[in-house]
């Protein structure tokens, strides 16, 4: 908790903040600091219990469905991240004859990358760093203005738990109807309707692994082949693997993964500061919470009583079972679906809505102290993650938007370094590899400078036995060609003279060019 | 103190019951279904033992379910790159060396195939990339004793030099000096003779006439009578700027006195026909192959 630079330090904030719930009962401030404070030696009889079991118990959770502003986000999110997930490998892109027309396109076998107009290879690896840096930035400038919202509305573990639970919802009941049915035991309903949702659950997953494998071939293709059972056993595997995961995590683990396996709400909550708006229960409209007639009871008394009736709407709805009452925590994925829910009760009760909102502790505490809240979205971390944002993500596409489609490495000799010839020239070889990445096949001229009389030619070439060898190369590939220089320079002793080699294509004069040396004896 | 054990106050969790200057460290459960996946492993490891060689006996080691071992799985790996192969490797062994010169296609392939052999092989003496020593010539020029088109530097291969084999190279340099045929002034003429041929320094008082006399009697029969070499019989180029032994005038006479023979082995029966082709075009693409 931080900040006391806002004027409320006096006790009964204090108190309220560490116990919001229970004002009836609200623990005196001595009260709490006698509790915390440790006894000198260990106590005389301390309290003890049987040991525990080895493992914590899981409580289970039965979301309850809920309607609002947050509620039609998510379905929207929900929407579109799957719409583009399942539908997007069957988008086509032409680009020639020469390479695939699938808009998005892992090819292993030829080990190219293809997004839309963008074709990477393997060694231009560096555009995905440019992207992770990007979308760790986002994740962090996302988490400095309104909190996880990564987690709330975007994280597939949170989409497909979230299409999990409304298929739950929809074989087993609601929240009260599935604890009720639960309850009773296993009855023949019960097994039907617990079957049919394992069923659709796994129908899901199926699609899910279905449509992964679809990013790493020519989709309609391997549709087709896995249809017909022809397709490679790898692709099945793959289903398989990814069915189990989308069914497991999905629909069995669910918030145990928030809970005990992500990194992220640990990283969060360390880079989250005081501005950065949070699902939060502003509990000093809240409080002291009881029910709609006490409240109204009070009221009338003149006495203070909050806004909060206790209907536990907003816990019924969480889908990680947490009570946001009790102030933020790692178990809140901050998915809004609490604010919905006690929105309907706030209305039907006719008290304003929003006692849970997107807010901050600070705003609180500033209401407390009788000041207006304060909403900075400028933030020297906001601006800061946004500019890195801006600048890797313009590097990037400065490094797109000038991405030569030719390219030329040079691999000088190591043995024999430089040839002494018959005649006393001197000679150098090298490997030379060419580039070709655009989409037709180029014709190159190779030319060197540096030397005065540098003699280039390439070995097997004998379509051009005079002047710069042409060299020729097929679309979307690369081509190794030796090269041998040969001079008659009268060298200094151990000379090492800095060459340049250029391939320029004979048609559109765009050239790549690499440097090396031409050594002497 | 095993059934009995201290709540920490604040959290209602029990602590592990060791004390460290009062600090108590709580012992917070794990979840069940951790617990349940470590389990699983161990399951799934008897799996292993099952499957995979494991365990070690007195004389032997469990074989595993499936008979699998690192060993056999390299032979399976070589066997399936011998299949992925074989196209070109039968497209190699029916070409004519001329045809794979002509075909870049089977050209690549010869000379990745051909440098892997010739790494095996012949790079012990001509050095990695062909460059030589002394004594042992280097592939990258133009300088051949035996000829440098691609069918003479197959028959060199195959057949070798001064080794056991009948269609290889036999002619040897005699020993002139030890075996008396020359006498030592007579063989420090023509050094400085063989010298003067490419241009190399020799001492003014050196006796050229007497040199090129002995020369034109003894040498000019297999070097010719300028001292151009002749392949037929091995006999090197004494006119330009390579000397395989060395261009100083005691590499020289050395050669001369003791006589030279530098062995080639036959490579036939050692590697099979298509391995020969392609390490001949590897030679021949080195940069110093004739047409």
């Amino acid at each position: 908790m931080a900040a006391n630079g806002d004027g409320v330090t006096d006790g009964e904030t204090l108190v309220a903040r560490a116990h919001p719930k229970g004002a009836g009962s609200e623990p005196e401030l001595s009260e709490i600091v006698r509790k915390a404070v440790v006894p000198a030696p260990a106590p005389a009889a301390p309290a003890s219990v049987p040991d525990r079991a080895l493992y914590a118990p899981r409580q289970k959770i039965y979301p309850q469905s809920v309607q609002g502003t947050f509620r039609r986000i998510k379905w929207a999110v929900l929407l579109v991240t799957l719409g583009i997930y399942y539908l997007l490998p069957f988008v086509r892109w032409d680009r020639g004859p020469h390479a695939p027309d699938q808009a998005v396109l892992i090819d292993f076998s030829t080990r190219r990358f293809y997004f839309f107009f963008i074709e990477i290879w393997p060694q231009e690896v560096y555009y995905l760093t440019g992207l992770l840096i990007i979308a760790a930035m986002t994740l962090f400038l996302m988490n400095a203005i309104a909190g996880r919202l990564w987690c709330g509305y975007l994280c597939p573990q949170t989409v497909w738990t979230d299409l999990f639970q409304m298929i739950e919802r929809w074989t087993e009941g609601d929240h009260r109807e599935h604890l009720r049915r639960d309850r009773q035991g296993w009855t023949l309903e019960r097994v039907g309707r617990a079957a049919a949702k394992h069923f659709l659950w796994l129908m899901v997953a199926w699609w899910t692994g279905g449509a992964w494998v679809l990013y790493f071939a020519d989709a309609p293709t391997l549709v087709k082949d896995l249809a017909t059972f022809q397709a490679p056993y790898i692709a099945y595997a793959w289903i398989g693997i990814l069915t189990f995961t989308t069914y497991a995590l999905a629909g069995h683990m669910r918030e145990q993964v928030c809970l005990y396996m992500c990194p992220w709400p640990r990283i969060q909550a360390s880079l989250i500061d005081e501005y950065a708006l949070n699902v939060t229960y502003r509990y000093e409209r809240g409080e002291p919470r009881g029910s709609v007639k006490k409240s109204a009871a009070l009221r009338a008394r003149g006495e203070p009583a909050g806004d909060c009736v206790d209907c536990l709407q907003c816990v019924n709805v969480c889908p990680t079972g947490v009570d946001i009452r009790d102030g933020t925590s790692l178990g809140c994925i901050q998915c809004g679906l609490c604010i919905d829910a006690c929105d309907t009760i706030m209305a039907k009760i006719g008290r304003p809505t929003r006692l849970i909102a997107y807010d901050t502790d600070l705003n609180i505490r500033r209401r407390q102290a009788g000041k207006g809240p304060v909403f900075r979205l400028v933030r020297a971390r906001t601006v800061l993650y946004a500019a890195i944002i801006a600048m890797v993500g313009g590097l990037m596409l400065y490094a797109l938007a000038t991405r030569h489609a030719e390219g030329l490495a040079i691999i000088h000799d190591r043995n024999p370094i430089f040839v002494r010839l018959s005649d006393g020239a001197t000679r150098n070889g090298y490997a030379v590899r060419l580039l070709n990445k655009s989409l037709a096949p180029r014709r190159f001229l190779l030319t060197t400078g540096g030397l005065a009389d540098g003699f280039i030619e390439v070995v097997g070439d004998t379509t051009s036995p005079m002047g710069y060898p042409r060299v020729e190369i097929g679309p979307d590939q690369t081509r190794e060609i030796r090269v041998l220089i040969t001079s008659y320079e009268h060298l200094p002793p151990a000379a090492s003279i800095p060459l340049t080699f250029s391939a320029i294509d004979m048609e559109t004069r765009q050239q790549a060019t690499a440097s090396d040396f031409f050594k002497g004896p | 103190m095993a059934d009995k054990r201290e709540i920490d106050e604040v959290t209602g969790t029990p602590t592990t019951g060791h004390s460290w200057d009062d600090i108590r460290e709580l012992d917070t459960p794990m979840p069940r279904w951790w617990l349940w996946v470590f389990y699983a492993t161990i399951v799934w490891a008897i799996g292993y033992w099952v499957v995979y060689p494991s365990w070690p006996l007195v004389t032997s080691y469990t074989k595993g379910a499936f008979g699998w071992g690192s060993r056999s799985a390299v032979a399976t790996d070589l066997a399936g790159l011998k299949t992925l192969r074989a196209p070109m490797m039968d497209r190699l062994a029916a070409a004519k060396l001329e045809q794979i010169m002509s075909d870049p296609q089977l050209l690549d392939f010869a000379r990745a195939q051909g440098r892997v052999t010739f790494r095996d092989n012949c790079a012990a003496c001509h050095g990695g990339g062909g460059g030589g020593a002394r004594g042992y010539p280097n592939l990258n020029d133009d300088d051949w004793l035996f000829g440098g088109k691609i069918e003479e530097i197959a028959q060199t291969i195959r057949h070798g030099a001064h080794a056991d084999d009948d269609k290889g190279h036999l002619m040897k340099m005699p020993a002139f000096g030890r075996d008396g045929m020359l006498k030592r002034d007579e063989i420090d003429a023509v050094t400085d003779y063989v010298r003067s041929l490419s241009g190399l320094p020799v001492d003014p008082k050196a006796d050229l006439a007497g040199g090129k006399k002995i020369f034109a009697e003894t040498c000019s029969t297999c070097h010719g009578p300028e001292g151009r070499g002749n392949r037929e019989n091995g006999a090197p180029n004494l006119t330009d700027a390579i000397w395989l032994y060395g261009s100083d005038k005691q590499s020289i006479v050395d050669g001369l006195w003791n006589g030279r023979g530098g062995v080639m082995p036959a490579w036939a029966g050692r590697l099979d026909e298509t391995a020969i082709k392609a390490v001949a075009v590897y030679v021949h693409t080195l940069g110093g192959g004739e047409r």
